[in-house]
């Protein structure tokens, strides 16, 4: 089923010209009520945009401008028109912040109705909704988008897993949202507890929020025993719903009615074509309170505007094949390894020298920061290390959210490299 | 209050260290009188009394280790059984933790020594309780000759 037959289906261009007349409002609003917008756009009248190749003349925003604009500088809206807030991990301690409006929330879930559409879903499916809720986007816009198309939802939040299994069964969930890798540990645990799950109703699985590759997704087929579709989104865009994948499973299409994507050469900043791989760019048109022109996603993919036998008239876009920066997903939660020397920077018992492991032990993705002690600390006792230890891991996790392992280290033990200095060892599987 | 150097060494678990640290006392012509390694899954420390303390820390610091150094107390215990039972007995009562102690007997065997280190460096309580019940407490010289 089409969610939206009229705006996913109509012809490239009546699409255009619904972009451009609504770019060009987009860009008369935020220069009025966004100081950043203001200035970066003083050269620029919204009159001046004739079509979508008049997009590259706009400049690019990228995370670091959030940053500066902590918390709420770059909303559109006062403060009354907020109805909800999300964050998503900044480079440093503090997160990137989305507000929404309640036509911001209502945008957001019907795009998400069209994912779940994409992915075979129909009133009176029981979606078995794993993503967590909280700060993190993933739980709550699957709710509100399975809520607008009438799905009966499950609030599960990730965590659990054996009583998630237990429910799964008892209700008789059709539809698994998650990422990906939980996807499989749900598997690892019914096997555990002798459930069959692929013998469950569940049909299709709408996974996300990491990256994830072919290989995963076969195996995520065979062993749940459904259909798995990628979903992907970005908490400034709007979360979850950016674009998904329909039956084909042949790229995701992109709402670009509303998210106007281009792929650029991270270097350059330069356009380029269709097929080829580079860093994806997203503005935000039709948002009210977080309308973004020309965001770096730092996500490396490529899209495609070929027609798709299903019907829908919007591009596609290829998983995501890496990042321009040093960003990593951990079940789901993104980290940047400026967060974590930051932490080890407030310890005077360790060093800046340190390194980022992460490891898929079974399914679950495993973090470990190995860090050089101070060759002064002084340390007799097993006990003061241990503390130390404990320390720094608390306050790595409760930066990060996320619970890690730390291994401290000798000093000088940990490689210096020639210029550019490795951080991080990614183990994980990648194909 | 008599007390005694120790040298402290982090190790990380893995093979060689010891080696590393022990070749690289050797070499500084430094004589090791007793040690004891502390360990836990992840990483080690190597604590010891040798004779020249202030040269192995500076040594082994040069080295890339990180090195500590502490006080304790080198208590002279008779080498015979129940010599170690007395001296903790007499610590009991003053509700001072042990960190942790190791031993060595003496050249002609007839005389032990316990190396411990009181909770918190409360050295001077435990010396106190000790030398009133007649234990010697070496100089760092006696102990080195001992």
């Amino acid at each position: 089923m089409i969610w939206d037959v009229r705006n996913e289906c109509m012809s490239v261009d009546e699409r255009e010209a619904i972009q451009v007349k609504r770019l060009r409002a987009m860009i008369g609003r935020v220069k009025a009520t966004v100081p950043f917008y203001h200035r970066v756009l003083a050269d620029i009248d919204p009159a001046d945009i004739e079509s979508l190749d008049d997009l590259p003349r706009l400049p690019f925003t990228t995370k670091e401008d959030l940053r500066q604009n902590y918390p709420y500088g770059m909303f559109a809206v006062p403060m009354e028109d907020v109805v909800r807030i999300h964050a998503s991990s900044g480079t440093t301690g503090k997160p990137t912040v989305v507000g929404y409006t309640r036509a911001d929330i209502a945008l957001w879930a019907d795009m998400i109705a069209r994912s779940l559409c994409q992915a075979d879903a129909i009133p009176g499916d029981i979606l078995h909704n794993a993503y967590g809720y909280g700060m993190f986007t993933g739980g709550l816009g699957l709710h509100y988008g399975g809520e607008r198309l009438g799905v009966a939802v499950l609030p599960m939040s990730g965590g659990n897993t054996k009583r998630q299994i237990m429910m799964a069964q008892d209700f008789g969930s059709t539809l698994l949202s998650c990422t990906p890798s939980y996807a499989l540990r749900l598997a690892e645990v019914a096997e555990e507890m002798g459930v069959d799950i692929t013998s469950l109703p569940l049909r299709s699985g709408i996974f996300g929020a990491e990256p994830w590759t072919e290989a995963m997704r076969t195996e995520i087929e065979q062993r749940v025993g459904l259909k798995a579709y990628n979903i992907y989104g970005l908490s400034e865009v709007t979360g979850p719903g950016v674009s998904n994948e329909c039956e084909y499973q042949n790229g995701s299409h992109i709402n670009d009615d509303h998210f106007i994507p281009e792929v650029i050469d991270p270097d350059t900043g330069e356009v380029l074509p269709d097929g080829e791989e580079g860093e994806l760019v997203f503005t935000c048109v039709t948002k009210e309170c977080l309308p973004l022109i020309r965001y770096r996603t730092s996500d490396m993919c490529s899209i495609t505007h070929d027609l798709c036998p299903c019907g829908r008239t919007t591009p596609r876009m290829s998983l995501v094949t890496g990042r321009t920066d040093d960003m990593l997903i951990i079940r789901g939660i993104n980290v940047y390894p400026s967060q974590i020397e930051q932490v080890l920077l407030s310890f005077e018992e360790v060093e800046p020298h340190y390194l980022i492991e992460v490891d898929r032990k079974g399914t679950l993705d495993q973090l470990t920061v190995q860090v050089e002690i101070s060759p002064d600390f002084f340390a007799d006792r097993v006990g003061e290390l241990e503390d130390l230890n404990r320390g720094i891991r608390g306050e790595i996790e409760s930066v990060l959210g996320l619970s890690i392992e730390v291994q401290l280290m000798e000093p000088k033990s940990i490689t210096r490299g020639e210029g550019k200095v490795q951080r991080v060892v990614d183990k994980r599987q990648t194909d | 209050m008599n007390a005694v150097q120790q040298t402290s060494v982090f190790l990380e678990n893995k093979s060689g260290r010891l080696a590393e640290v022990t070749q690289i006392i050797a070499e500084a012509g430094i004589n090791l009188i007793a040690l004891s390694i502390a360990e836990t899954s992840d990483f080690g420390i190597l604590r010891f009394i040798c004779d020249q303390p202030d040269k192995a820390a500076q040594v082994l610091r040069e080295a890339g280790f990180s090195v500590g150094e502490t006080e304790v107390l080198a208590v002279q215990v008779p080498h015979q059984p129940g010599g170690l039972a007395e001296v903790v007995g007499l610590i009991k009562p003053l509700g001072i933790n042990i960190e942790y102690l190791y031993a060595f007997a003496g050249r002609t065997g007839q005389q032990a020594v316990v190396v411990l280190r009181p909770e918190n460096g409360r050295n001077q309580e435990v010396a106190g309780v000790l030398q009133q019940a007649g234990y010697v407490l070496l100089t760092p010289e006696q102990a080195y000759d001992f």
